[in-house]
Order: structure tokens, then C-alpha cells, then sequence
């Protein structure tokens, strides 16, 4: 019965907890597969500076419209979607190339967020932006993550091919089609998408977290982009799960229970993973002899 | 395959391709003739790749034009050099083959039947049979250059251009590539290759051009490649190093 009191009962007994699981069910199915791109298109750390480049336009609306979920979110897209465009176009256009046009505007899109959200909001208020509230996810809120995974999903079977041709060999696509650049958009507004609807959940600082720790783990597993889509998928809901009874049972932050859960889902991967592994380097099995 | 309608010629008119200003490809002037087999050749820095990618239509050109006739991207099969594609990428063997078939199938259809069948058939061509599940991370640079010429074979192109495609790999794997290379070129297709290798472009090509930034010779490769050629394109070259 200890079991069930821990384990089984937060989702029974409170709404609360039932709508922030299904939430994290939602965020994992999209933050999955666009995360599982990201690492192989070794974009880590842009992702990074998007999640960072929504919070001037969910501060804005934030002003203009109080908390509201739908504001905050279209204010997060479009300020991420800018600031990703932005950067893509100086990198095209001049010799800057596009890691570092995309830290030039992300810091100064993060810079004005934090500004604008001080100017009038209080400090709980940026608390919110910066780290989300999972567990105050209501049906709208609910809504939006699901329908956000549905388009990521669609739209990622709709350009899977020239996405993967682009990650392994851009040359041969724009040497044969042409212009890998519309599918690069195309995925960097998935990423966007994604990462203002994991914001809602897990706030602008940790809204990455369900998309790369999870790819990022499952490298060291898997051998195919759909095994490592699937598997990241499947980590990212683990980590909701676990970091959600870790949050109600010990009375922790909901944000940082679930990213800290899927960093050690990470950690636990580089040590024990089947593929490249620490164990698999230091500790290899006997190869295969020929008799 | 079937022998090949032959494709159109390929004329280079008054070429200059530059990168940030500083030429690559000064005043080329030429033309590669249908069905021919030519190597480009000349030191380090003479623009052999620029060309290629120019011709391939990757890069932009300067001055003049590259004319391709009526010739679709469709019909030109370009190799890029080995060290612009994602070898860790977590990808099959017998996938990163069918990409070849990528632009008859596009986004959707399903690669079956005759589409499989002809992609192990290329797969088999260069002596890979049995390779199909292997990830393409784990081959040699030599296994993974096989697996690019059967992509090549599936693109089924009437120019197929070459940017080093003997580099780093071993002997055995270079020459049967190069039979590879003979084939297409007896099937009518025209082929265009980078090579370093000049004793092999004595051996195996009709044709070479001598590229120094700007064009030293273009023709025979016997008449090409002389040592008065070659020297002239080493000192061109170094003159446009000391005047960078």
C-alpha cells in the first residue's frame, strides 16, 4: 500500500497531477523526434539560445495580457521564430556564421525579456516565465501541448526524407533538389513550437531539457533515427513520470525534478549505454574470434 | 543499365568563380563533349573543385556561365569529397544507397519491388552484397566510397561528376571504382573527376584539363600533361599565392 500511496495515488486522487502527466506525455511525443534531430544535427546549443529567445514575446504579451496561456504562447513563437529567422538570414547574407548570429540575438532577445518582465511584473512573476509551472497546466494549456505534438509529428513525416538527406549529406540535397534552406526553416519552427510548449510546462530555462537529455541519451542506445526518436521519446515521458512523483512525494519543484530525472537518464546512459558507452570502451565484451 | 541517349555537352563560357573576391576559377573557357571522360587536374587552390561544384550547380558563378543545354539537375550526378558528409550519421547501408532514388521518389513513395531490387543490384555493382544492414559508421573509407558510387548508379545521371573520388582509399577499392568509371563512360555518359593522381589520369582518361585558376591546357590528356604543362601550372599557381 506504500507502494500505491506513493506511486499511484497522486494521479488518482488530484487532477492537478493527472493533467500535468498527460502534458508530459504530449511534450515528450513532439520534444522527441525534434530533439533526436537537433543532436544529429549537432544544433545542441542553438536550441539552447531559442529557448532563451522566446522570453521577450511571452513577456510582452504577458504584459499586454496578464497570464494568459494563448498570449504568452503566440508572444514565446513569434520572438523565437524572429529571432531564429533573423539569425538564419545575417548568416546567409554575411560572414558571420550562424551559432554565433544566433547568440548575438538571443542575448539581446533574453536581455529585453528580463527587462520587460522587471519593468512591471514581480519577481514570481519572472519565476514563472524562467521556470515554468507544470503543475498548474490547465485544459487550454493541456490543449496547445497536444495540439503542437500532432503538427510536430505530422510535419516531421511530411519532411522526413529531405531532413535526414540534409543532416547526412547537404551537399547531395542541394546538389539534386536544391535548397535545403526551406527544410531547415521549416524544422527550426518545429524546435520554436516546441520550445513554447514545453515553456508552458517547464518554463524558458529548462524547456530544452525534455528535448535534448533524452536524445542525447538515447545515442547511446540506439542505431537508427526512429529507434532514436522512439527511444527519446519513451525517456522524455519517463522523466515526466518519475520527476512528477519525485516532485509530489519530497515536495520539490516540479521544472527541475523532471529535467534533473531525464539528466539521469543522461548520465546513466554515457555510463552503462550499449553503444559508445564508458562501460562499452572501458569494459568490452570479448570480440568474436575466428576458430 | 541500359546504354545511354547521349547527354548534351557541357559548355564553360568566359568562367571566373570567386570566394570573398579572390578568384578560384579565372576565364575558363571550354567544352566538355558528350559521353567524354575527363579528369581535371593542377596543385592545390587551382579551383579543380570550385569548378565541379560550379558545374554541379552549388555555387554561384562570378563572370561568365557554365551552359548545360537543356541538361536538368536531375540529369547531373555530382560526388562530393568525402570529408563534407556525416560518416556517424545513424543510417543503413541499403538507405543512404536508395537516397540515389530520391528524386524519382520524393517526399513519399515507398521504396519496393524494382526500386529495392535495383538498389541491391548497384549495391552488388560495387561489391558490397551482403552490406545492406550495416551502418554506414562502421565501414572503411574505401567500403564508404563504394556505397556513394552505388548511389551515383541509382541517380542513373547523364554527367556524373567526381570531386576526388580516390582519395584516401585504398589501391584495390580505387581500381575497381575506376572500372566503375569506364563503365559509365562506355555506357555514353559523360564523366568528370577531380584527380591528384596524375599517373592515373595518364592511364585510365582520354581527356584532362590543367586548371591553375586559370586554364593552362584542355584536351588529350597525352597533350595535356606534359612536364612543361605541368611546371607552367605550378608557377601560375604560385604566382597567384605570392599575389594573395
Amino acid at each position: 500500500m506504500m507502494l500505491y500511496a506513493a506511486l499511484i495515488e497522486p494521479f488518482v486522487e488530484y487532477g492537478f497531477m493527472r493533467r500535468a502527466l498527460v502534458a508530459c506525455f504530449a511534450l515528450a511525443l513532439g520534444a522527441g523526434p525534434v530533439g533526436t534531430f537537433l543532436v544529429l544535427r549537432r544544433m545542441s546549443l542553438m536550441g539552447d539560445a531559442m529557448g532563451h529567445a522566446i522570453l521577450p514575446g511571452a513577456a510582452v504579451a504577458f504584459l499586454v495580457a496578464g497570464l494568459s496561456l494563448w498570449a504568452m504562447s503566440l508572444g514565446g513563437f513569434i520572438a523565437g521564430l524572429t529571432v531564429a529567422l533573423l539569425a538564419g538570414i545575417v548568416s546567409r547574407v554575411t560572414a558571420l556564421r550562424e551559432d554565433a548570429s544566433l547568440a548575438g540575438f538571443y542575448l539581446i532577445s533574453l536581455a529585453l525579456g528580463v527587462l520587460i518582465v522587471s519593468m512591471r511584473g514581480s519577481s514570481v512573476d519572472l519565476l514563472h516565465v524562467l521556470f515554468g509551472t507544470i503543475l498548474s497546466v490547465d485544459d487550454g494549456a493541456l490543449l496547445l501541448v497536444a495540439a503542437i505534438a500532432s503538427v510536430t509529428l505530422v510535419t516531421l513525416a511530411v519532411i522526413y526524407r529531405p531532413l535526414v538527406i540534409e543532416c547526412f549529406d547537404p551537399a547531395f540535397l542541394r546538389a539534386t533538389t536544391g535548397g535545403g534552406t526551406l527544410w531547415h526553416f521549416i524544422f527550426l519552427t518545429l524546435v520554436v513550437l516546441n520550445l513554447v510548449a514545453g515553456f508552458q510546462a517547464l518554463g524558458t530555462l529548462m524547456a530544452l531539457g525534455l528535448m535534448m537529455l533524452p536524445a542525447a541519451a538515447a545515442r547511446f542506445w540506439a542505431g537508427a533515427v526512429w529507434s532514436l526518436a522512439a527511444l527519446s521519446v519513451a525517456m522524455a515521458f519517463a522523466s515526466g513520470l518519475i520527476g512528477l512523483l519525485i516532485s509530489y512525494n519530497f515536495s520539490l519543484p516540479s521544472g527541475p525534478s523532471i529535467v534533473l530525472t531525464a539528466g539521469a537518464f543522461y548520465v546513466g546512459s554515457i555510463l552503462f549505454g550499449t553503444r559508445d558507452s564508458l562501460r562499452t570502451r572501458y569494459f568490452p565484451r570479448a570480440h568474436f574470434h575466428e576458430d | 543499365m541500359s546504354p545511354f541517349a547521349l547527354p548534351p555537352a557541357i559548355d564553360v563560357e568566359d568562367l571566373t568563380v570567386a570566394y570573398d573576391r579572390e578568384p578560384a576559377v579565372h576565364h575558363l573557357t571550354g567544352s566538355f563533349a558528350p559521353g567524354s571522360l575527363t579528369a581535371i587536374v593542377g596543385p592545390n587552390g587551382a579551383g579543380k573543385s570550385t569548378l565541379l561544384k560550379t558545374i554541379a550547380g552549388l555555387i554561384a558563378p562570378d563572370e561568365g556561365a557554365v551552359r548545360l543545354n537543356g541538361l536538368t539537375r536531375r540529369g547531373v550526378a555530382y560526388l562530393p569529397q568525402l570529408a563534407e558528409i556525416d560518416r556517424s550519421f545513424p543510417i543503413d547501408v541499403i538507405d543512404a544507397v536508395s537516397l540515389g532514388l530520391w528524386t524519382e521518389i520524393g517526399l513519399f513513395a515507398a521504396i519496393t519491388g524494382g526500386l529495392t531490387a535495383r538498389a541491391e543490384a548497384a549495391l552488388a555493382a560495387v561489391g558490397l552484397k551482403g552490406f545492406e544492414n550495416r551502418q554506414v559508421g562502421s565501414l572503411s573509407a574505401g567500403q564508404f566510397q563504394r556505397v556513394l558510387f552505388a548511389r551515383l548508379m541509382l541517380q542513373d545521371a547523364g554527367v556524373i561528376l567526381l570531386d576526388e573520388p580516390f582519395a584516401a582509399i585504398d589501391e584495390r577499392t580505387a581500381a575497381d571504382l575506376m572500372d566503375l568509371v569506364h563503365r559509365w563512360h562506355g555506357e555514353g555518359r559523360t564523366v568528370i573527376a577531380v584527380l591528384h593522381d596524375i599517373e592515373r589520369v595518364r592511364a585510365s582518361f582520354p581527356n584532362a584539363l590543367l586548371l591553375a585558376r586559370e586554364p593552362v591546357a584542355w584536351g588529350a590528356a597525352a597533350d595535356v600533361l606534359t612536364p612543361e604543362n605541368l611546371h607552367r601550372a605550378r608557377y601560375i599557381s604560385d604566382g597567384w599565392s605570392d599575389a594573395a
